[in-house]
């Protein structure tokens, strides 16, 4: 049925509360054109297509309950481990499929049903409701102000300034207990941003063999990833202190290294920096063997580790910290001090 | 030997007979074989090495020179081994298309058997890695796990937690992981190609080598089972999060739109 041969007697008479427009006046400079005249929708006028929206709300609400059961039998029904190829998906896991498949429909039928109803079948009259002034009437506005100068009378605090002085003083102190809680943010760091792990005659073992290592282990335009002896990945604490103390070796042909010092501090070309980036603490090492260079993946701060690992680009601040290294009696790689300086970004007090 | 020919129409006699003439035959095989074989091993080399050397005086020496000793546009080949000729042409990235931050992979245009002459031929330059055989590279008695732990502290800075490649500095890059065979896996790890640092089994032991060969067989395969699907590339929170903003909100948004723009007034205006 289209909307020209709507029946006349199926029209409602009247339109009610329509708001009228009015003509603009000294008051109100601009005339108030009121509200269009309310057109009715085709459910307003045909019974039929009303049964037919409610139908179609009935059955988007049914599709969703069916979904619902989809959703707990899938839950019960699919072994959690089992996987499924679907085209564009690749191997994926069959239950969380259909448990996203089911939930969705559930919720989005759910939302297409409301819409739905709202649209077709729920009252679309505009209808103008008038605001009232926010400024309450002056009689109320008496009665409240003589209402509380009475009470303030009553309590006798104007009077009695003990009362008065020492409630204000509760008052201030109270949030007081709030502010001393933040104590227990935990102690001052102290000094311990200044140390790691390493010290003078601590081995540099492999983090991928767990083993010391010799010098003639480490080739030119390798890297490896070395921890301080004695520290095992399941101790506690281990997080904390790695995140100090990490540290990269690369080997680099001893002419190449263009900074003194850290020839100097280097072992037969290899040189030991720390893995801490010195902007904000990220793990770099994203090492290009060829140009020497380092770069973070946070901030993409970049770092010669052939010229004392100056910053080259980025937002770091200094150099990466360099560990000086030696070898042992035994041959085996060791460090000869602790870094020089507090490894990882700079803090307040890092001067 | 009457008793031994009263014996020989015994049950077993047959197979006596048998036994020692496998065992004499072996022993004999044993005795003069293995000679034969290295000689041939021998002239198969340097048959190899020849034939690898005219190849390599075609494709190669323009840029790394006629003896293999490098010019300003290509490195020397000296000792980097043939496990590093066997990635470098075996990916198709040697020879080099154009000079660039980066060689890419692309065609592969040696067959194997001409990659491994040349690869015979740069070997003989100098004492390097070997191309690896299968069983180094193999799924058998691999830790996928520790494979993993491994990749996560030496690779997946650069090559992502699964090994889907990333970006490095002026225009270089980690290529992903995916659909690479894993002997080349193996010796890119043992010769560091371009700008990637090596991991020499005497860091990065031969058995780390095959377990992150497991791990990524494991987690970057075509059969990789991604409990979720649709991994947007695995890159991380930044993509998933662009998905979510652009396709997520904006859908919702053009449904809210669609709703809207429909009237369900009987009179279209």
């Amino acid at each position: 049925m289209s909307s020209q041969d709507i029946p006349e007697e199926n029209l409602p008479a009247a339109q009610r509360g329509t708001h009228a427009p009015k003509p603009a006046d000294d008051k109100n400079p601009f005339a108030d054109p009121g509200l269009p005249p309310h057109e009715h929708r085709i459910q307003d006028i045909d019974e039929r297509a009303a049964k037919r929206s409610e139908r179609t709300v009935a059955l988007l609400f049914t599709v969703s309950m069916l979904a619902t059961i989809g959703f707990i039998a899938s839950f019960v029904a699919i072994p959690h481990d089992k996987s499924i190829y679907v085209f564009p998906l690749g191997h994926i896991n069959a239950m969380n499929l259909a448990l996203g498949l089911t939930l969705g429909v559930a919720l989005f039928t759910i939302g297409a049903g409301a819409v739905h109803w709202a649209r077709t079948l729920m009252s679309d009259e505009e209808v103008a409701d008038e605001r009232h002034p926010i400024e309450a009437s002056p009689e109320v506005r008496a009665k409240v102000h003589a209402d509380f100068k009475q009470g303030a009378k009553e309590s006798v605090i104007g009077r009695r300034k003990l009362i008065r002085n020492t409630m204000l003083g509760a008052l201030t102190l109270v949030p007081l207990s709030g502010v001393v809680l933040l104590r227990d943010l935990g102690p001052l760091p102290g000094t311990k941003l200044r140390h790691t792990l390493w010290n003078k005659g601590k081995l540099l073992v492999n983090m991928n063999t767990n083993e010391p290592m010799r010098p003639s282990d480490i080739a030119v335009g390798s890297l490896t990833f070395a921890k301080p002896e004695g520290l095992d990945e399941h101790d506690h604490g281990f997080q904390n202190e790695i995140a100090k103390a990490a540290l990269m070796l690369i080997r680099l042909e001893p002419e190449a290294i263009k900074d003194k010092r850290e020839l100097e501090w280097s072992h037969e070309g290899i040189v030991a920096y720390s893995k801490i980036c010195t902007h904000v603490g990220c793990p770099i090492s994203l090492y290009e063997q060829q140009t020497h260079h380092a770069l973070c993946p946070c901030h993409q701060s970049t770092f010669d580790l052939a010229d004392g690992a100056r910053v080259i680009f980025g937002p770091a601040g200094h150099a990466l910290p360099q560990l000086r290294i030696g070898v042992n009696d035994e041959g085996y790689l060791e460090a000869l001090s602790d870094f020089e300086e507090p490894v990882g970004p700079a803090f307040w007090e890092r001067g | 030997m009457k008793k031994l020919s009263a014996r020989r129409r015994h049950p077993l006699a047959a197979l006596v007979v048998l036994l020692l003439a496998l065992a004499c035959t072996g022993g004999l095989y044993a005795a003069f074989a293995p000679a034969d074989k290295a000689q041939a091993d021998e002239t198969a080399q340097s048959l190899a090495i020849d034939e690898g050397k005219k190849l390599y005086a075609v494709g190669c020496a323009s840029c790394h020179g006629t003896g293999g000793q490098g010019t300003t546009d290509g490195p020397s080949l000296v000792g980097v081994g043939a496990a590093a000729v066997d990635f470098q042409v075996g990916t198709g990235r040697m020879p080099a298309q154009q000079p660039g931050p980066q060689v890419p992979r692309k065609k592969v245009i040696y067959s194997q058997a001409e990659i491994d002459q040349l690869a015979a031929y740069v070997a003989s330059l100098g004492a390097g890695p070997a191309i690896p055989s299968e069983e180094k590279y193999g799924p058998e008695g691999a830790d996928s796990a520790k494979g993993g732990e491994l990749f996560r502290n030496n690779c997946a800075q650069c090559h992502n937690f699964t090994g889907k490649g990333g970006a490095l500095t002026h225009g270089k890059y980690a290529p992903t992981l995916e659909d690479v065979d894993p002997k080349h896996i193996y010796e890119a790890m043992q010769t560091g190609p371009q700008n990637m640092p090596s991991f020499p089994d005497t860091t990065l032991s031969e058995q780390n080598k095959k377990d992150i060969i497991a791990y990524l067989d494991a987690v970057n395969s075509d059969d990789t089972v991604n409990p979720g699907g649709l991994s947007l590339g695995g890159l991380g929170p930044v993509s998933e999060g662009l998905f979510g903003w652009i396709f997520g909100l904006g859908g919702c948004i053009a449904v809210a739109v669609w709703v809207a723009a429909r009237t369900a007034k009987a009179k279209k205006s």
